[in-house]
C-alpha cells in the first residue's frame, strides 16, 4: 500500500438548504482495496458519492488526490483525474455496439478521420480479457442484461485508466449469480492496484467483498475500520445506533375468514391457472425467480391488468376484471414494485400523495378538504414515523425508505381487508426494513390479509406463515411456514417441470 | 418553497405592463368601448381556453378545437338556412361538437393514440366536414334576439353577455381544477399517469369525459361567434386553436402536464387579447398577429426551460 491513499475526503461537510447532508466526514480509499460504504438510506452515502463524482463540491472540507488537494469543478474534472462511478442504472447508448461505447469519445481513427472498427473491437476485447469476462464487442447494446451493461460500464472505465472505481448498488438489480461475476470482477480490478469504493444494502456482500468499511449515520462520520474483526450485527449497531432485536418480527396473530380468494385465474401467456387463499390475519408470501409471474398475478388481481379466466374475491364480493377502482372499492390495497412510477407522483407533496386513495373520502361538499387531507397525511406519517420536513414538500425529497412509508400510508389510509405489497423493502435500509416488518406484522394482527411478493428469501422465511412458489407462470407448491426453508423454497422455484 | 417570481404571477405582471403601456402609448386604446370590444372578441378563445387548460394539466391537448368552432358555425348556418327553429338548432349543433370531442377521446382513450396525433387529423377532418355542409357560402340574417345576446354588455356593465358567461364558467373551472378530488385527479394524471391509475383514478374515462367537454365548449364558442359576426361560414375560427394554446402555454400549464393554474391561463387569455387589440388599433395587418401569435407560443414554452437552465448555473458559480 503506497503512504497515501489514491483519493480521500478530509473533513468534508456539504448541505442543501437546511439539510446536512454530510457533516466533516472523512475516508481514505487505498489503491488495491475494496472500500465500502456503509449506512441507512439518508446517511448521505449519495452525496459522499457525487462529492467524489465531481457532482457537488463540498462546503468544506477538502478532496486529496494522492495527498494533493484538488478542486473537482465538474464531474469531468473527476473522470480526468481517474475516478468512475457504476452506477446501479447504467446510462449506455443502447443502439450503438459493446465496444463503441466503451470507447465513446476516443474513438480510435484511421486516415480521412474514419473511425477504426477492428481496433475499436480488439481495444475492448482485450479489455474484456482483463476483466475476465467473456461479451461480444460487436453486438448491440440493446437487450444487454442490466449486470453486462454494468460490465461495459466498468470496462469503458478501465479504457479511461480509471484509478478509483466507485459502485453505486451495483447488485440491487443483480441475480445471484450475476453479482458473483461482478465480484470477481471487482478482485481483479483491485489486484492491478485499482482502488474502490463499494455501496450495497447487502451486508454478506461488503463481508465477502471488502478489506475496509466506513459508516455513516444521518451524513457523520461513525467509524472506518478493518471488515476482518467485524461480526454483521456490528455493522448493523453502527449504521442505526441501536440493536435491532429480531429482524423479522411477525407474531402470530388469530386466522379469522378467507379475505381474498383467487381460484384459476389466467392470464393467456403471463400466468395460468393460479388459485390460493389468503385469510385475515394471514401473511401470505409469494417466492420465486423473478420473471415467474409473481408480480403480474398481483397486478391481475388489483385489476391494473385483464385476466382471461378464473375469478378473485374479496371478503366474498367478485371482482370485475381490469378495475383497480373497483378492486379499491372492495377493500384491496397494493403497495407496487416501482415506487416511482406507480406507486408515487414523483412531483406531488407527501400530503397529496397520501390523499390521493382518498379523493372521495376527503370532500366535504363538492371540494376537498385541504384540513382533512392533511390531518390524514399527518395521522399516517406520525404513525409509520415517517421522516420528513414538511408534509407540504414534494415526495421526491424523501430518501426511498421514507417515500415507500409514504407509498403504506396512502393505501394504509384506505383501510384495506386485503394488503398486497410487491418486494416491500427493495432499496430500503436495515432500519427501515425493520420497520416495515414490524408493521406488516401488526397490519395482520390488526385481521388484514397481507399477500407479500419478495425475492429476499430471509423475508419470506422471517415473514410468511405460508410460502406460495411459482415458477414459469404456475404455482409450483405452497409450503407450510414450519416446512419453509432456503432449500425448499429455492427447489419450488428452480425444479424443472418434470 | 416560496418562489416569488412564479411563472402565473409573473404572466400577471407583464399583462398590467401592457396594459399601462397601452393607455399611455395608444390613443383609443383605454377607452370603455375599446376594451368591452377586446374582452367580446375574446370571448370564444376564452371559453374554449378553459377547456383546454383541464386537457393539458392532464397531459393531453385538444388541436381541433377551431375545427370543431367551424363545423358547429356551418351546421348553424345550414340548419338555418333550411328553416329549422334557432332554438333547436343551438342544442343540436352544441351535441354534435360533444360527439366530435367523444370521438377524439374514443381514439386516444381505446386506441391508445396520441392526442398530437389524433386531434391534428381530426382538425383537418372536422374543418373538411363543415365544407360539406356548407360549401363556400355565408349564411346570415340571425334573429336580432339572438345576434345582440352575442354582442351587447349585460345592462349597466360594458361587460358583453359571452364574457359574463365565460366569468362564470371560469370560477366553476378554477373550483373544480383546484379544489375537487375531480382537478387533484387530473394534475396526477398528468405529472405520472401510472401512479395516478395504481391510486383507483379512472384515467379513461376521465380523459373521454375532457374530450367531450372540449368539444361540447368548442362547439358552443362556434354558436357563439356566428352570432356574434352574424354570419355563418366554414371557415370561422380559423386557426384559433393556436391562439387558445399560445394563451393556455403562456399561462404557465405545463405542455407536459402536471403543472399549472387556472389564473395563470386567465392572465395568458387576456394578454393575448391585449396584444391582439394593440395590433389591430395600430392597423398591424392580420399576418404580423399571426406572427405575433406563434412568437409568443414559443415563448412562452421556452422561457421555464431557459430559467431552469439559467437559475442554477447563476446560483452555482461562486
Amino acid at each position: 500500500m503506497s503512504a497515501h491513499p489514491t483519493l480521500a475526503l478530509a473533513g468534508v461537510s456539504k448541505s442543501f438548504g437546511a439539510v446536512r447532508a454530510l457533516r466533516d466526514v472523512s475516508i481514505e480509499l487505498h489503491a488495491g482495496e475494496a472500500h465500502a460504504l456503509a449506512g441507512e438510506n439518508g446517511a448521505g452515502k449519495s452525496t459522499l458519492v457525487k462529492t467524489l463524482a465531481g457532482v457537488h463540491r463540498p462546503d468544506q472540507g477538502r478532496i486529496l488526490l494522492d495527498g494533493e488537494p484538488v478542486v473537482f469543478t465538474g464531474p469531468a474534472d473527476a473522470q480526468q483525474a481517474g475516478v468512475a462511478v457504476i452506477y446501479q442504472e447504467p446510462t449506455l447508448f443502447p443502439d450503438l455496439s459493446v465496444a463503441e461505447n466503451i470507447v465513446m469519445g476516443r474513438q480510435p481513427r484511421r486516415s480521412l478521420g474514419r473511425i477504426d472498427r477492428a481496433a475499436m473491437r480488439a481495444a475492448a476485447r482485450e479489455l474484456f480479457g482483463r476483466l475476465g469476462v467473456d461479451l461480444d464487442p460487436g453486438r448491440p447494446t440493446r437487450g444487454l442484461s442490466i449486470a453486462d451493461q454494468q460490465l461495459v460500464e466498468i470496462a469503458k472505465a478501465l479504457s479511461r485508466d480509471a484509478r478509483v472505481l466507485v459502485m453505486d448498488e451495483p447488485t440491487a438489480a443483480l441475480s445471484g449469480a450475476e453479482a458473483a461475476r461482478l465480484f470477481s470482477v471487482v478482485e481483479a480490478l483491485r489486484e492491478h492496484g485499482c482502488a474502490v469504493l463499494f455501496i450495497s444494502h447487502r451486508l454478506d456482500e461488503i463481508f465477502a467483498l471488502c478489506q475496509r468499511v466506513t459508516t455513516l449515520r444521518d451524513g457523520q462520520w461513525i467509524a472506518s475500520e478493518l471488515v476482518a474483526g467485524l461480526t454483521h450485527d456490528d455493522l448493523v449497531r453502527r449504521m442505526v445506533g441501536r440493536d435491532l432485536g429480531a429482524l423479522y418480527p411477525k407474531q402470530d396473530a388469530a386466522v379469522g375468514d378467507v379475505a381474498l380468494k383467487v381460484e384459476r385465474l389466467t392470464r393467456e401467456g403471463v400466468f395460468t391457472d393460479v388459485s390460493f387463499e389468503v385469510r385475515r390475519g394471514e401473511i401470505v408470501a409469494l417466492a420465486g425467480l423473478v420473471g415467474a409471474g409473481r408480480s403480474e398475478v398481483a397486478r391481475a388481481i388489483f385489476g391494473i391488468d385483464r385476466w382471461d379466466a378464473g375469478t378473485v374475491t374479496v371478503d366474498g364480493r367478485e371482482l370485475p376484471p381490469g378495475s383497480p377502482t373497483a378492486a379499491m372499492g372492495a377493500g384491496l390495497a397494493l403497495v407496487p414494485e416501482d415506487r416511482r412510477q406507480q406507486g408515487l407522483v414523483m412531483e406531488m407533496s407527501i400530503e397529496r400523495n397520501i390523499g390521493l386513495t382518498g379523493l372521495r373520502s376527503l370532500r366535504r361538499g363538492a371540494t376537498i378538504s385541504r384540513r382533512a387531507e392533511r390531518d390524514r397525511a399527518a395521522d399516517w406519517a406520525a404513525r409509520l414515523r415517517l421522516k420528513f420536513a414538511r408534509l407540504g414538500d414534494g415526495v421526491g425529497v424523501l430518501s426511498g425508505g421514507n417515500q415507500q412509508k409514504v407509498v403504506l400510508a396512502k393505501w394504509l389510509a384506505t383501510e384495506p381487508s386485503v394488503l398486497i405489497v410487491d418486494e416491500p423493502t427493495r432499496g430500503i435500509d436495515v432500519g427501515t426494513k425493520a420497520e416495515v416488518h414490524r408493521l406488516l406484522s401488526e397490519l395482520a394482527g390488526q385481521g388484514i390479509a397481507v399477500l407479500m411478493i419478495s425475492s429476499d428469501l430471509p423475508e419470506v422465511l422471517g415473514m410468511a406463515d405460508r410460502v406460495l412458489v411459482m415458477r414459469e407462470g404456475r404455482l409450483s407448491a405452497e409450503i407450510p411456514r414450519a416446512e419453509a426453508t432456503e432449500e425448499s423454497v429455492m427447489n419450488a422455484a428452480t425444479r424443472r417441470a418434470a | 418553497m416560496t418562489r416569488v417570481l412564479r411563472w402565473d404571477v409573473l404572466v400577471g405582471a407583464l399583462l398590467v405592463a401592457v396594459f399601462a403601456a397601452g393607455s399611455l402609448g395608444v390613443p383609443g386604446f383605454a377607452t370603455t368601448g375599446n376594451l368591452s370590444f377586446a374582452l367580446g372578441d375574446l370571448g370564444e378563445i376564452a371559453l374554449i381556453a378553459l377547456a383546454m387548460t383541464l386537457l393539458v394539466v392532464a397531459a393531453e391537448v385538444d388541436l381541433s378545437v377551431a375545427s370543431v368552432l367551424g363545423l358547429s358555425s356551418a351546421l348553424v348556418g345550414a340548419l338555418w338556412d333550411g328553416g329549422m327553429a334557432i332554438e333547436t338548432i343551438i342544442p343540436l349543433v352544441v351535441l354534435v361538437g360533444a360527439v366530435c370531442g367523444l370521438v377524439n377521446g374514443l381514439l386516444v382513450t381505446r386506441l391508445g393514440l396520441p392526442s398530437l396525433a389524433v386531434t391534428i387529423g381530426t382538425l383537418a377532418l372536422y374543418r373538411g366536414l363543415a365544407y360539406v355542409v356548407l360549401g363556400d357560402k355565408a349564411v346570415a340574417q340571425f334573429p336580432p334576439a339572438y345576434t345582440a345576446l352575442a354582442v351587447d354588455d349585460v345592462p349597466g356593465t360594458p361587460v358583453p353577455y359571452p364574457v359574463a358567461l365565460f366569468v362564470l364558467l371560469a370560477v366553476v373551472t378554477g373550483v373544480v381544477l383546484h379544489a375537487t378530488g375531480f382537478g387533484r385527479a387530473l394534475y396526477a394524471i398528468g405529472a405520472q399517469e401510472q401512479a395516478a391509475f395504481f391510486a383507483g383514478i379512472r384515467v379513461k374515462r376521465i380523459k373521454l369525459l375532457l374530450f367531450t367537454l372540449s368539444g361540447t365548449v368548442a362547439a358552443f364558442a362556434g354558436v357563439v361567434f356566428t352570432l356574434r359576426y352574424g354570419s355563418a361560414r366554414a371557415d370561422n375560427g380559423l386557426g384559433v386553436e393556436l391562439a387558445v394554446i399560445a394563451a393556455v402555454l403562456l399561462g404557465g400549464v405545463d405542455f407536459d402536464g402536471g403543472k399549472g393554474t387556472l389564473g395563470g391561463v386567465i392572465a395568458g387569455v387576456l394578454l393575448i387579447g391585449l396584444l391582439r387589440n394593440l395590433l389591430m388599433l395600430g392597423d398591424v395587418s392580420t399576418e404580423i398577429q399571426s406572427i405575433v401569435t406563434g412568437l409568443l407560443l414559443i415563448v412562452s414554452v421556452l422561457t421555464p426551460r431557459l430559467v431552469s437552465v439559467v437559475r442554477p448555473a447563476l446560483k452555482g458559480t461562486p
